[in-house]
């Protein structure tokens, strides 16, 4: 399904465009490049591609207005590469529509994979109800979730939460969201609601709750389902 | 003392304070005239100009010097309550007194002067020597890393066809490891900084102390490589409200210096209680050799190394941990074990809800 999608590029730093040309080109995408918001913008409304891989520290404007004029008009998948790292910037792109980020710097391993992760359920949005991923299968339709294939009880609360999670695969939530979707926009700040949910979701669904593989902590942030 | 009183009274204030001084002393020296000779009222109001001087600002005390001869020609040289002076002895002595309020008024503002120079001369030195130390660890912290990088590429461009697969592999994760070093090093450098300015806020949210310790456990992984990691976390510890992101990198640190340091044999211990205050106690501790018994009170400090320490290190790490510790109310401890190993204890007193037990379905 990859062949030959298209990403955009927009960073203003050579020797990152350099590095995700290489990588990317060598991992069957086209790869076209802006280093600059405005020929970003222009290159991405000319010719749309699949994805973006956006840079917050452009010279000419800031990424996070870049996001929002995007979103204006543009529904696949963006991906932020920052250097900044801190959790506000984070939330705040997230918020505005990005649907992953990744600190600079990264690791190419896990570049490839969010790649995937946000290509694919940009892709997979109308396909079958029944989500796998290793050792758990979750049907939308008929609200199951199954850990090799033994049936696994979940509270009311626990299934709407997971079944959140596992439609935005890949997709980092922010806990004002999950907050906001489930419990109502009253418990925006009662992440406490979250923290036991999360927990108790890892104790029934991860072989090991401390080592969780489905539902990843973002520190500070959100959670992610793999 | 001069800088205290200094910065405790605004320019407006030093003038008032000169002003009400040289009056006072004028005013019981005038309820004495008949007791004192007016050459010695002249001693006591120099006296006064002079303790002015040492306080004051140099205006303020000029104005104090000029007012205090204004008022001693006025109302104690004879003829008194007039300007004019008589004996041409008395004008001698006023011009005298004229002059030696002012001088003594501006020697004494120089020599303060003179003296805060010798003092800033100082404190320049001590931070040119601290400064020198953070050099000397950082470009040592980072050359390291960027030579290991600059090198290996070099050769692996250069010597193509003479290198076999496993040198060549064995560069290439030397380039990559070298990198992780040198990311490790600005992270800690950002976090140092992000202290110094003074502006670091936790942003307090409900935190599960499980979760965050098996979270760092997890990505300490390929430091701790084969040493084993007991955690033990009290059971029902409710949440607190603390700084998550904060919280992990004290912890962070706190492992990653233990995996660093400790020898192979020994084990590293993470426990979580709530005492009885219902503060979150943290210990982190191992069976390593411990600290030496006098450098214990230093080992917080910024840059501070171990005499023993091999080289590498920035002596950032820990200070780090107690800044950020401290930024959120707590408080670190180091102690040796009994036997052997160190035992750091974290304090942090914080909102908590048992919220956990809870199942309101």
């Amino acid at each position: 399904m990859n062949n030959h999608m298209e990403i955009l590029v927009i960073d203003d730093e050579p020797e990152i465009r350099k590095l995700l040309e290489i990588t990317l080109q060598s991992n069957d995408y086209k790869v076209k490049e802006a280093s600059n918001a405005r020929e970003g913008l222009s290159m991405a409304a000319s010719h749309p591609p699949e994805m973006i891989l956006l840079d917050l520290g452009l010279p000419d404007e800031s990424g996070h207005i870049v996001l929002e004029k995007l979103r204006e008009w543009y529904t696949k998948p963006v991906i932020i590469l920052s250097v900044q790292s801190s959790e506000e910037a984070i939330v705040k792109a997230l918020d505005s529509g990005a649907n992953d980020y990744l600190v600079k710097p990264f690791r190419t391993g896990e570049l490839l994979a969010r790649i995937r992760s946000v290509l694919r359920s940009s892709v997979s949005e109308f396909e079958s109800p029944v989500v796998s991923s290793n050792d758990l299968q979750i049907d939308l339709a008929l609200r199951t979730v199954k850990k090799n294939n033994e049936l696994i009880k979940l509270t009311a609360t626990e299934y709407n939460l997971l079944a959140l999670l596992v439609k935005n695969e890949g997709k980092v939530l922010t806990h004002q969201f999950l907050l906001r979707t489930i419990w109502g926009p009253s418990y925006i700040n009662q992440s406490q609601y979250l923290r036991v949910y999360v927990a108790q979701l890892r104790k029934k669904m991860e072989d090991d709750h401390n080592a969780p593989l489905h539902i990843i902590t973002e520190s500070g942030i959100g959670y992610r389902f793999v | 003392m001069s800088n205290f009183l200094l910065h405790k009274f605004n320019k407006k204030n030093q003038y008032l304070v000169s002003i009400i001084l040289i009056l006072c002393v004028a005013a019981v020296s005038y309820v004495l005239s008949d007791f004192i000779e007016y050459k010695v009222v002249a001693f006591l109001l120099l006296v006064t100009v002079s303790l002015i001087a040492m306080f004051f600002d140099i205006a303020p005390v000029l104005v104090a010097a000029c007012l205090s001869a204004v008022v001693w020609n006025y109302f104690f040289i004879p003829p008194r309550f007039t300007f004019a002076i008589q004996s041409t002895e008395n004008v001698l002595l006023f011009s005298m007194y004229f002059i030696i309020a002012m001088v003594n008024a501006v020697l004494t503002y120089k020599i303060r002067e003179v003296e805060k120079k010798a003092n800033k001369k100082i404190e320049k030195e001590t931070t040119l020597k601290l400064y020198d130390t953070l050099l000397n660890s950082l470009s040592h912290e980072l050359r390291t890393p960027i030579s290991t990088i600059i090198g290996a590429t070099d050769t692996l461009q250069e010597e193509k066809n003479k290198l076999t697969e496993e040198n060549r592999s064995e560069l290439i994760s030397e380039i990559s490891k070298a990198s992780i070093r040198l990311n490790r090093q600005v992270g800690n450098l950002l976090n140092m900084s992000r202290l110094e300015s003074g502006f670091l806020k936790p942003k307090k949210d409900w935190c599960d102390i499980g979760e965050l310790i098996y979270d760092v456990v997890n990505q300490l992984k390929d430091t701790l490589q084969n040493k084993p990691v007991e955690v033990s976390i009290k059971e029902n510890i409710p949440l607190f409200k603390l700084d998550y992101g904060l919280l992990e990198q004290v912890l962070h640190n706190l492992i990653h210096n233990a995996a660093i340091y400790i020898p192979k044999y020994a084990i590293i211990t993470v426990r979580a209680t709530a005492n009885k205050d219902n503060h979150l106690i943290l210990v982190v501790e191992d069976t390593g050799d411990g600290f030496p018994e006098d450098e214990i009170d230093n080992v917080f400090e910024k840059f501070y190394r171990l005499k023993t320490s091999k080289t590498g290190g920035t002596g950032l790490g820990l200070s780090i941990v107690k800044g950020f510790v401290e930024s959120m109310n707590g408080t670190i401890r180091l102690e040796n074990g009994e036997e052997y190993g160190a035992i750091f204890t974290i304090e942090i007193p914080a909102e908590y809800t048992y919220l956990k037990d809870l199942e309101h379905e």
